[in-house]
């Protein structure tokens, strides 16, 4: 047969195509259990990661998580927990980050930790290249930050890439959501020597100025439809006075800095 | 340099025949992989599996690809095997597809694969084919990686993520080089390479 021919030119490329689609369908099916086995487990990792949980060797993540997440449900935006078919876990926080606040599904996991018991919450924005996401882990009175997990996608690396660092996302812990005043303030994300007096903040990376102004729109709205179910936390805990002195004794000594 | 003649696909390009500071392929992802050391290193593998794989392939039907379509063939083949070599990452390790993510797309544009394809693997046989893949792929990956080295150490003082810089340096005033992060400087590495290896290598030189 001619091979340059439009006849075999046609029936060559139709059987090549056919056979790369079967090839890649049947590769796709084979793998899929395991791909998304892979996915949960890395989920879970990443809830776990915020909450200072780490894997020690021998251990496995899905034991892991079964062993501290006691509880995970749903809340809306008043703060009240929904009776909702979808399991926390599978709730699509990059869609519903999307929806106005009132419409969301917030998943809310509990965790236990050494320190007590830990709420944590998913995040969800955008960053220079691509998505970022995270998972926060809240002290028992909702304001104060135990832990933060940030990954991205496809940040650059050194620079915007660094949110994935212990070094940045260390810095969130211990930080207040709430001003003194009981306003929902999330976490600022600024420059060296642009620090706010009147709220909580960490420093950006620098170089990484956009994906470090990604962080704090991604932790303001993912965070403020919590902020009811937070400040009920907040209300039920004794010692808030004492925390709230706490804080204003932080919001001095970051001024300083 | 006396070689097995056999073996000359893949000892050439490693230097005298280097894909990116001779061919001057692929530089595109030399720009774009080699701020740090680790995702260079994983680019460097993956390249070389998808290009040796992708040789073979295509010196296997070469006789039987239809001239006028035959980019669009080697294409769908590079693009399955990358598809391939994806799935199978996710599957089975993970850590390392993450670590890909973006660069997966990268390596189906890789200029250095279709170049191989179709100055290579269409006129040779499959087991030269298949050296030449591999030697593309390693000579590729000597330049991504002294690029990585360089700016790693210099733009976040680290190599592979571990501190290499002492602390007392920082203390004295040492500053690491932003510069080096931000890709420019990768063309600026790339052509002291090309300035040293010419100078080695003085039949290179126009």
């Amino acid at each position: 047969m001619n091979r340059q021919s439009n006849l075999y030119t046609i029936i060559y490329s139709t059987v090549l195509v056919i056979v790369v689609g079967v090839v890649l369908s049947v590769v796709y099916q084979a793998l899929r259990p395991q791909q998304l086995e892979n996915i949960a487990n890395d989920t879970k990792r990443q809830i776990l990661a915020s909450a200072r949980i780490v894997p020690q060797d021998g251990q496995t993540i899905a034991d892991l998580y079964s062993e501290h997440i006691k509880d995970s449900y749903i809340v809306n935006a008043e703060g009240q927990k929904v009776d909702s078919k979808v399991n926390p876990f599978d709730v699509k926080v990059s869609l519903e980050v999307k929806k106005p606040a009132e419409e969301r599904l917030l998943p809310v996991f509990e965790c236990n930790t050494p320190d007590g018991m830990k709420y944590i919450v998913p995040v969800y924005g955008a960053g220079l290249w691509g998505p970022i996401w995270g998972y926060l882990a809240f002290d028992a009175n909702g304001d104060t930050i135990y832990g933060a997990y940030f990954a991205h996608q496809g940040e650059t690396p050194g620079l915007g890439a660094e949110i994935e660092k212990p070094a940045f996302s260390g810095q969130f812990e211990g930080k207040n959501i709430f001003a003194p005043g009981g306003d929902f303030t999330s976490v600022a994300v600024v420059k060296t020597g642009k620090e706010p007096a009147d709220r909580a903040w960490v420093h950006a990376i620098s170089g990484g100025t956009i994906t470090s102004q990604g962080v704090q729109a991604m932790l303001l709205n993912s965070l403020e439809p919590y902020a009811a179910f937070f400040r009920e936390l907040l209300a039920a805990t004794p010692e808030t006075n004492m925390t709230a002195s706490i804080r204003a004794d932080e919001g001095e000594s970051n001024v300083e800095q | 340099m006396n070689v097995n003649k056999s073996l000359l696909p893949l000892v050439n390009p490693l230097s005298k025949d280097n894909p990116v500071i001779v061919q001057v392929l692929g530089i595109c992802s030399a720009l774009a992989v080699t701020a740090k050391l680790e995702p260079a290193l994983v680019m460097t593998i993956s390249v070389t599996a998808v290009l040796a794989l992708a040789n073979v392939i295509i010196s296997l039907l070469r006789n039987t690809i239809p001239t006028s379509i035959r980019i669009i063939v080697q294409l769908v083949v590079v693009a399955a095997l990358v598809v391939i070599v994806d799935q199978v990452l996710k599957a089975w390790n993970y850590e390392v597809s993450k670590a890909l993510s973006v660069f997966i797309g990268l390596i189906i544009t890789n200029c250095i694969i279709m170049g191989r394809l179709e100055a290579f693997a269409m006129t040779n046989r499959p087991w030269a084919s298949f050296l030449d893949g591999i030697g593309n792929g390693l000579g590729y990956g000597i330049i991504l990686v002294i690029i990585a080295f360089f700016r790693e150490l210099l733009g976040s003082g680290t190599l592979f993520g571990c501190q290499v810089i002492p602390q007392w340096l920082y203390d004295h005033g040492y500053q690491n080089n932003g510069m080096m992060i931000l890709p420019p400087m990768a063309l600026i590495t790339a052509a002291c390479i090309i300035w040293v290896h010419r100078a080695r290598n003085k039949d290179l030189q126009e």
